[in-house]
């Protein structure tokens, strides 16, 4: 059953997405887009590095991007430049840095453009497994820190207080965004990533009252982004990443509807 | 090293600064069991920062704090609530631990907004949030519950009531209480101790030694004195050591 390409795309696609919906509703609530746009677009760095000394592309996306956040946490603390001019710094940069290495790297032929965009053909059964047990596991991790995430989500200073310790939450959540973006990048490219992590979850934020709401309904916004995007993928013959983005934009659109009528329903 | 086991959090000469200016400095106090400790002082005097020391909000800090209790309740005197994210009064209530359904409604039902339960956190007025803010702090049974101006937007009536279950809860629960107040007629009925703040400890004790304290009169001047000193003739009971009230 794994033969089929387009069977391997369904089942890797259906994997991010159930780990996208939650982790893409922290990135909403705690403003973290940039930050995820940071992360991913050192990606490329991670995957010359992988091409370079022949590791998982996975694991070196993972390395790249946790170091990536490291660094920032360091500038954040020693220089007086504003969050977003330092995100914007390290983003462009690294990017910049992984093109020009990969203009070195002659001896591979790269597909840049599946980089950038996502290529369902490239989903070998290796990845199936990488997505699935990696993506299992920052779900545990995301459902063991949820409390103390949440809670300073919506206020640090009561999570400090009653004893959560908020900063441990969110040093571990950090490394789950460099996860995430680590599984997801062969099927999503590199540039598209935080819209996976943020549009379902800004079109379940127009659908819920409550934060586990949110939660659902962004999996399963994802998933139905996944499927749709993959389906006209196939049939249109683009580029996975677009055509999964453009779905999730479009369900977007339509939860406004959603807003309007409830604006109706309370005049 | 506790010696006495009925203390909560004991600050010993703890002070913090923020970019080189104290905001607060040399308090030491102790929360213990049953008892009500208030923080009076004008503005700017570092009541909250004093709080959030006793919490362990703020972790460079001068002198020492020993807390020897985790179960914690804290009413916050701003709270900003980012409101991307989706939450009803009725999840608040569990965001920093999991307890019962009925431990939630009672909460809400002593604080007058049981109505509230499934509404937006959002949608709701400031005396509202307040009154959700104090059910929340106390139906997790804190043993230590740090209370910042808890009544603060709540309308006249009601801080009357908030404040007698303030106090109720301090019995009940036989929770040591560490309270930021303005208002000086709840300071003397209800306090055991109370610590006046100007930057440091200006003066402290029990409510008429503060009302006597040349340093408080300064403060505050003569008028707030007379408060706390007339409310003195109206004291109908006294206080055991167990925090009980024996009338007199």
């Amino acid at each position: 059953m794994f033969d089929d390409f387009f069977i391997r795309a369904l089942i890797a696609g259906i994997g991010i997405a159930f780990v996208t919906g939650p982790l893409g509703c922290f990135v909403v609530w705690r403003r973290l887009s940039y930050f995820g746009d940071t992360l991913s677009h050192s990606a490329l760095l991670g995957v010359t590095m992988a091409y370079t000394f022949d590791l998982n592309i996975a694991i070196s996306v993972f390395l790249i991007s946790s170091v990536i956040a490291l660094i920032l946490i360091q500038l954040q603390k020693k220089t007086n430049l504003p969050g977003d001019a330092l995100l914007g710094l390290l983003a462009h940069s690294s990017l910049a840095v992984g093109l020009v290495v990969i203009g070195f790297l002659t001896f591979i032929r790269f597909d840049i453009m599946g980089l950038l965009f996502g290529d369902i053909l490239a989903v070998t059964t290796d990845d199936l497994l990488v997505i699935w047990t990696g993506g299992a596991l920052i779900l545990i991790v995301l459902k063991l820190i949820w409390k103390p995430l949440l809670a300073s989500t919506v206020n640090y200073e009561l999570a400090e207080a009653e004893g959560l310790n908020p900063d441990r939450a969110k040093a571990i959540f950090t490394i789950l965004m460099a996860a995430v973006i680590a599984i997801s990048i062969k099927m999503v490219g590199l540039l598209l990533i935080t819209g996976m992590l943020i549009i379902p979850a800004a079109m379940a934020r127009n659908i819920s009252d409550s934060p586990q709401k949110m939660v659902l309904f962004s999996i399963i916004g994802g998933l139905l982004s996944v499927i749709l995007g993959l389906y006209s993928s196939l049939e249109f013959n683009t580029s996975s990443g677009p055509s999964i983005i453009a779905a999730a934009l479009i369900l977007f659109i339509l939860s406004l509807f959603k807003i309007k009528q409830s604006i109706k329903l309370k005049n | 090293m506790n010696s006495n086991n009925n203390i909560l959090v004991k600050l010993n000469n703890a002070g913090f600064r923020q970019s080189e200016k104290w905001l607060v400095e040399g308090v030491s106090l102790t929360v213990e069991k049953g008892k009500i400790v208030t923080l009076i002082g004008p503005n700017g005097s570092g009541k909250s920062t004093t709080a959030k020391i006793a919490l362990g909000i703020y972790k460079n800090i001068e002198g020492t704090v020993e807390k020897y209790t985790t179960k914690v309740g804290y009413v916050p005197q701003k709270i900003s609530i980012d409101w991307t994210l989706p939450i009803r009064v009725y999840d608040f209530m569990l965001l920093t631990e999991t307890i019962e359904d009925s431990a939630i409604d009672e909460a809400l039902s002593l604080t007058g907004v049981i109505h509230l339960k499934n509404k937006n956190l959002g949608s709701l007025s400031g005396g509202e949030f307040q009154r959700v803010l104090i059910a929340r702090a106390i139906s997790k049974k804190p043993e230590l519950l740090v209370l910042d101006e808890p009544v603060q937007g709540v309308d006249y009536t009601g801080e009357i009531d908030l404040y007698e279950l303030i106090k109720k809860i301090s019995d009940t629960l036989n929770c040591g209480i560490l309270l930021i107040s303005h208002d000086l007629h709840m300071v003397m009925k209800a306090t055991d101790h109370v610590v006046c703040l100007n930057g440091h400890v200006c003066c402290s004790g029990s409510p008429i030694d503060v009302a006597k304290n040349n340093e408080y009169k300064a403060l505050f001047g003569e008028k707030a004195s007379q408060i706390l000193t007339t409310y003195e003739h109206k004291h109908d009971h006294v206080h055991s050591d167990e925090g009980e009230i024996k009338k007199n």
